[in-house]
């Protein structure tokens, strides 16, 4: 076993390990972070599908986590007050389904990153980088000046969504929950990264040039890869919508997107496991740096600095060397 | 004579007051190396870019295998047929060289859409990508990363990238650059033998190569063709010795 | 509506767009000179506004505070273009995205540890507290007068300053070739400190002129940030002019959409409904025309391909 995959496993295990332990010391608390760092990884997997994969430094990914939060707020708001969610040309109902209310947010995701990235693609570097900055942005401002649901206070869910078969209010099974489609989508996207379809894109952010001569599209590879990464960070943003029982425009603020980005660098760029590795840290440095002092942005700004400036392969890069090329 | 494959017909390019292609029209017909020279800055990049696609012609049309070609974008040229290879290698210079042709070996099959099938434990592509890395010279290199290649092998890289595509007409652009005198008589001697499969529209400054391979010669000078013919016409035409060797007009 | 108020909100909408154009200006030159994206502008803009806030306090000099302003957000640029920015000219825009959030987290949550949580409020000098009487009888503050004057004053100035002065020539040869002008001898490195620090004099300047009609606090120089990228992206990444076209359309678009578009829905919709979707809308039409920009001009009014 080469050491890279000893660190992936080892990262992977860590979050179970974590919630069991937790659950062994009657620590709910303790599940809970576990819970949410696995959350914030999957959104890491979404965006490192576009970023890492794809080359595409998408400051807007607050946008697909947000939509994603309001899927499941909305939803859920109206299953609470028995109001249908429209009545006409046909009804819609609400729902406290986890399983519809996912499909229904990486639909919505996936929707939102076609028509974002379908304009932004069409330019590309720093004018990528602001075009999607803004868009994230707009949104924002929208759920902040739409009054229906909630505008800037946001909305409440009473309580949590259900899944059959399961109590989501028992902090366990809901982290089982939350960490079973983690690994899912992790898998999926790993066999994603090793299709033709993952050759084809990453060459595309080596050298479009050559990806054209090769007859294949880099704008068409860029635009799917772009939908899937705002599916899945869609799909994270209702889980941590959940968790929280609150969706608000913070989900959608352009901080958010940044963070996001953290998991995935602090963890390192590119790696699959990366955006788990980075999650997890950041949650670790919440809570330690978070409890010495009120001020912890200014460390993990510093520590971020230092990661950009002098780590560039991030915590995996570090425990596991640099990248060697597959085959 | 053979309905030509590729019909280059008044094209026009210029960038502000220069007239980098200047009403070009030549073809390249089945079996044939055509060969496009002409000194530095004579519009011979320029020219090739407006076939593959990348740069749009002013004016002028691009018929290539009795389509109109002219509006088509890059990766829709390459589908239809074209193989180019680059001036300046192009390449994913991240991957290793098997990568690289196994990247050309998936637009070939055109099917980027499978999702969850490993790409390099497919044997249909990996056997078409060792075949051409083979043919080229390169199959030692395959688990090698591109970047460590030499400026040499790069080309005979994306010569071999170009074979993965089995296009109906090669566009190769300097091929034999940064090979050396040993490594251009092997690839001369390659080409001699592809020209069966498809036609190649060469750029080239190693004139030994092109008198060698060409079966016609077109020199484009200030954008302009200003001859086309065999070795031997164009070696003894007046305004190419002119261009070339500055010799006054002798009519 | 009467036309008294529609003029009014056009001098509104100058005003926004000048205030725009001064952020804009900065973050396109730096992008254009050096080819950094710099989210940390808007933390400069926040720096120049609690620098004009803490010497208007302790002096009750306006001119003074204007002047911190400019001072402090010179100095904040040029520390972190030594420090930080520089190590980033020739790494890719991730890198550069990433460095400048960092810089972002590490101003904000500084400045909370110093100022605290709580807004600091920065006063329009008396003289300019009160309207003034426009021809044609429109009652407008003296004090946003002020600042449209001051926008247009820097606008023109930096056009000459492009186009006429020696660190102007050197601008524009280090956008088309750094190499070559290294080459010739100019110091490359100091032209490059001395262009962030002129860029973030700007924008502390336009955080001070602001501070005064807002409130001055922590994170204020984020949402100016954004509008300025959608400025740069409308004109075109690196083009001065197209900055400034791109700044005066997009605080045009942004007023007058608040104004205009809840009385546009309330014609033919019931108010309250026509009050959410029209300033819904409004807060949505700067990147609508973002978008429009993009489809037809993918590089920007005035961007080079």
């Amino acid at each position: 076993m080469s050491r890279a995959r000893a660190v992936n496993l080892l990262l992977f295990a860590m979050l179970p390990v974590t919630a069991l332990v937790a659950l062994a010391l009657d620590e709910p608390f303790i599940i809970t972070l576990a819970t949410k760092a696995a959350i914030l990884a999957l959104a890491g997997v979404g965006l490192n599908i576009a970023l890492g994969l794809g080359g595409l430094v998408s400051l807007g990914h607050a946008a697909f986590f947000g939509l994603g939060g309001y899927a499941m707020g909305i939803l859920a708001h109206h299953a609470q007050t028995f109001t249908p969610l429209m009545e006409a040309p046909f009804l819609i109902e609400g729902t406290k389904s986890m399983p519809v209310i996912w499909l229904t947010a990486a639909i919505i995701g996936a929707i939102a990153a076609l028509l974002i990235g379908a304009l932004s693609l069409r330019t590309s570097g720093v004018y990528f980088i602001m075009i999607t900055l803004a868009f994230g942005q707009m949104l924002y401002y929208f759920a902040i000046s739409w009054p229906a649901y909630g505008g800037e206070d946001g909305l409440s869910i009473y309580v949590r969504n259900g899944f059959p078969g399961l109590n989501t209010l028992d902090p366990i099974q809901f982290f089982a929950i939350v960490f079973t489609l983690l690994a899912v989508v992790l898998f999926l996207a790993g066999r994603l990264a090793a299709a033709p379809f993952g050759l084809a894109l990453a060459a595309a952010r080596q050298n479009p040039e050559r990806v054209e001569t090769v007859g294949l599209s880099p704008y068409r590879l860029r635009l799917l890869a772009f939908v899937i990464s705002g599916a899945i960070t869609a799909l994270a943003g209702t889980l941590f919508a959940d968790l929280n029982r609150f969706v608000s425009p913070t989900m959608l603020s352009w901080h958010m997107s940044g963070e996001i980005m953290i998991f995935v660098i602090l963890g390192g760029v590119g790696r699959l496991y990366g955006p788990v590795a980075g999650a997890a840290l950041f949650i670790l440095l919440e809570h330690i740096l978070g409890g010495l002092s009120d001020f912890w942005h200014v460390y993990l700004g510093l520590l971020l600095l230092l990661v950009v400036l002098f780590a560039r392969g991030g915590m995996i890069g570090a425990l596991a060397g640099r990248e060697v090329a597959h085959d | 004579m053979t309905e030509p494959l590729l019909q280059i017909e008044g094209l026009h390019k210029s960038f502000g007051a220069l007239k980098a292609t200047d009403d070009v029209s030549l073809m390249l017909v089945p079996g044939e190396i055509h060969a496009l020279i002409g000194p530095n800055g004579a519009g011979k990049s320029t020219l090739i870019k407006q076939i593959a696609g990348g740069l749009a012609p002013d004016a002028g049309t691009i018929r290539f295998a009795g389509e109109d070609i002219t509006a088509l974008p890059t990766p829709a040229r390459a589908r239809a047929g074209l193989g180019r290879t680059f001036q300046i290698s192009s390449l994913a210079m991240e991957y290793t060289v098997l990568q690289n042709a196994v990247l050309g070996a998936v637009g070939q099959r055109g099917s980027v859409w499978r999702f969850f099938k490993p790409v390099m434990g497919d044997t249909e592509l990996r056997a078409t990508a060792m075949a051409a890395l083979e043919r080229v010279g390169l199959a030692d290199h395959a688990t090698t990363r591109t970047a460590e290649l030499s400026h040499g092998q790069r080309r005979l890289l994306e010569v071999a990238v170009a074979l993965t595509l089995k296009p109906r007409a090669f566009l190769m652009d300097e091929p034999m650059a940064g090979l050396g005198a040993s490594g251009s008589k092997r690839l001369t001697g390659f080409l001699d033998g592809l020209r069966r499969e498809a036609p190649i529209l060469l750029v080239e400054h190693d004139m030994d190569a092109v008198f060698a391979l060409a079966d016609r010669i077109s020199v484009l000078v200030y954008g302009k063709v200003i001859a086309t013919g065999t070795g031997d016409e164009i070696r003894a035409n007046p305004q190419v010795r002119e261009a070339y060797l500055g010799e006054e007009d002798a009519a | 509506m009467s036309t008294l108020l529609l003029i009014e909100q056009v001098l509104n909408g100058l005003q926004f767009g000048v205030m725009l154009f001064l952020m804009a200006a900065g973050l396109t030159l730096i992008f254009g000179v050096m080819g950094l994206i710099n989210l940390a502008h808007g933390s400069l803009y926040m720096v120049g506004a609690f620098a004009a806030a803490a010497v208007a306090g302790a002096t009750g000099s306006f001119l003074l505070a204007l002047i911190a302003s400019l001072a402090a957000a010179a100095a904040a640029g040029a520390i972190i273009e030594l420090v930080v920015i520089r190590r980033l000219y020739d790494r890719d825009h991730l890198d550069q995205v990433l460095a400048t959030f960092a810089l972002i987290l590490i101003f904000s949550e500084g400045t909370r540890w110093i100022f605290g949580s709580f807004p600091l409020f920065l006063d329009i000098p008396a003289a300019l507290a009160g309207p003034v009487t426009l021809p044609g009888g429109i009652q407008y503050p003296a004090y946003r007068l002020l600042i449209i004057g001051i926008g247009l004053v820097i606008a023109l100035g930096l056009f000459q300053l492009i186009a006429r002065t020696r660190i102007g020539i050197q601008i524009r040869a280090g956008e088309s070739d750094r190499e070559m002008i290294a080459a010739l001898g100019v110091d490359i490195s100091r032209l490059y400190t001395i262009v962030f620090a002129l860029g973030a004099a700007l924008a502390g300047l336009a955080g001070a002129l602001v501070g005064a009609l807002q409130s001055v606090q922590v994170g204020m120089g984020e949402p100016v940030l954004i509008l300025a990228f959608v400025v740069i992206v409308i004109g075109g990444i690196g083009s001065i002019k197209g900055a400034l076209v791109g700044a005066l359309l997009v605080g045009m678009t942004d007023t007058l959409g608040k104004v205009l578009l809840p009385g546009l829905f309330g014609a033919f919709m019931e108010p309250a409904a026509a009050t959410a979707v029209g300033s819904s809308l409004a807060s949505m039409a700067i990147y609508i025309l973002m978008a429009a920009v993009l489809l037809f001009r993918p590089t920007g009014l005035y961007g080079s391909a």
